[in-house]
């Protein structure tokens, strides 16, 4: 087996993170030396808050990933077999895009106040731009002999979306799908961090107002752990089933 | 397709634009949704014009939220540059910090503002570390994989001139890479866009994002509304302007 160099940096930053507290003594209400993390994630793991935690944010995010993605796969569909729909869908597109998902925020507050339903709300707004904007030339950009082959076989609307579009169009509407994930990640934690009392955004920010720093670097490194996971876990699923279609989604995108 | 083909198709476009501000009028003066959180455009747009005008505070809060987005984002885009050219030119520092940044990577950065915060603060520096840090992953990973990517024979033609490492960096794997960067700091301005945003609702003192939310807490919704098209439009506007830069500096490529 060879070296794993990519070990050594962050194990010789834990080693002297740790070092550096114990010969310094230093007691901070900002930072915390390795082993106290590692006993405060044991601790957060052993009562139950942390996956408690992990599981509302996943769950929100799995909603709005749901909801947004599912829209915009829809809307992608019909923008994408309709060139005239796709022009007269531009400008529209275009202005409600570049308004960034956080600053919906206080306008689903105001809505539904706290809870899951803001939170899914703003995740889902966030998701599903994603996926019209990448499935959309994904099935634009479908071999036009496959539809004509569609036509020929007087295949019906329904029919030749199932049959030959999104088969067809299906690696690269992987690829629109797990960057969704990545981005439902982002906003669920982030809707937490900045007003939603639930899930793991919320746990680091009371972590931090409680002074714990233990808990809000255990906090922070499981969520690390989760974005790390679920992306190579999309990875390794879009490799298996689309193998070199799926490298190729990529390079395109 | 000709050119003149296009133009009712924009004009078309823009009408389906305005049918749905009108849709939008309509469904809040009919009261089809609550006017607590739906104002009508008009009242929205009657909402930018007393904070513009004199007296308003919102020509500070725009200009405060442009800058934190504009010093993050050059932050990270100087950071990014470098490290990416550091991490990209040598096979060893990629074997050593490769696997480390990749498990940076897929963290929300909105998550290292707690963080930030039991370091510096509520504070301006603490915005813009949160910005720097979420923006600078586009551009360092941009940047490595452009350099890395550089056509072999051209390491050969420098080997062969006997150029220094360091003028190789500048004459072949840094311009190799500008395509990469430039696609990256255009995404990175988004994201620092939205950490601005994030990091003034947390640290509570100027900048739409503290704005629009201080506006949600007294239910002020026409204040909200401006807010929010006021951030649509900074997105818009910045993106479109880095578009026509990049177009710009690449127009050697001729494709």
């Amino acid at each position: 087996m060879r070296f794993p160099r990519g070990l050594v940096v962050p194990l010789l930053a834990l080693a002297a993170a740790e070092a550096a507290m114990r010969l310094s003594g230093l007691e901070s209400d900002s930072i915390a030396p390795p082993s106290a993390i590692a006993r405060a994630f044991a601790t957060a793991l052993a009562d139950g808050t942390l996956l408690q935690a992990t599981g509302e944010t996943l769950g929100a995010a799995a909603a709005g990933l749901g909801l947004g993605g599912g829209a915009g796969l829809l809307l992608a569909i019909a923008l994408g077999l309709s060139p005239a729909l796709a022009r007269l869908m531009r400008v529209p597109v275009d202005a409600f895009r570049p308004i960034p998902s956080v600053a919906l925020i206080p306008i689903a507050l105001l809505a539904w106040g706290f809870g899951f339903p803001m939170e899914i709300a703003i995740v889902s707004f966030a998701c599903f731009w994603p996926m019209l904007i990448i499935g959309q030339a994904a099935i634009a950009g479908i071999e036009p002999r496959l539809l004509e082959v569609a036509r020929v076989l007087r295949l019906s609307l329904p029919a030749r979306i199932g049959k030959i579009v999104l088969p067809a169009a299906l690696p690269r509407l992987f690829v629109a799908f797990r960057l969704a994930t990545a981005v439902s990640l982002i906003v669920a934690v982030t809707v937490e961090i900045t007003t939603n009392p639930l899930g793991l955004g919320y746990g680091l920010m009371q972590a931090q107002q409680a002074l714990e720093p233990d808990r809000m670097f255990a906090f922070l490194l499981w969520l690390g752990l989760v974005g790390w996971g679920l992306n190579a876990l999309l990875l390794v699923a879009q490799r298996r089933l689309f193998g070199r279609a799926g490298w190729v989604a990529e390079e395109v995108r | 397709m000709k050119q003149g083909g296009e133009l009712p198709w924009w004009i078309a476009s823009i009408g389906v634009a305005l049918g749905i501000v009108l849709l939008w009028q309509v469904a809040a003066d009919r009261g089809w949704v609550s006017p607590i959180f739906l104002p009508g455009p008009d009242r929205a747009l009657a909402a930018l014009r007393e904070g513009f005008a004199a007296g308003g505070d919102l020509t500070l809060h725009v200009t405060t939220t442009i800058e934190h987005m504009l010093y993050g984002w050059v932050l990270a885009s100087v950071i990014g540059i470098a490290l990416g050219a550091l991490i990209g030119s040598s096979r060893r520092t990629r074997d050593y910090l490769g696997p480390t940044l990749e498990f940076i990577r897929p963290l929300p950065a909105s998550a290292i503002a707690p963080v930030a915060i039991a370091f510096l603060g509520l504070s301006q520096p603490m915005v813009l570390a949160v910005i720097a840090f979420g923006s600078v992953w586009p551009t360092l990973l941009a940047t490595a994989h452009g350099v890395a990517s550089v056509e072999p024979r051209l390491i050969e033609v420098a080997r062969a001139l006997r150029l220094s490492r360091l003028q190789v960096m500048f004459k072949i794997a840094l311009p190799n890479a500008v395509p990469d960067i430039l696609a990256a700091l255009r995404y990175g301005l988004t994201v620092a866009l939205i950490l601005a945003v994030v990091g003034e609702m947390l640290a509570g003192q100027e900048g739409l994002g503290h704005r629009i939310i201080l506006a949600a807490r007294s239910f002020r919704s026409p204040d909200l509304f401006a807010g929010v098209i006021l951030l649509g439009l900074i997105g818009f506007t910045s993106n479109a302007l880095l578009a026509v830069a990049e177009r710009r500096l690449l127009r050697w490529q001729g494709r």
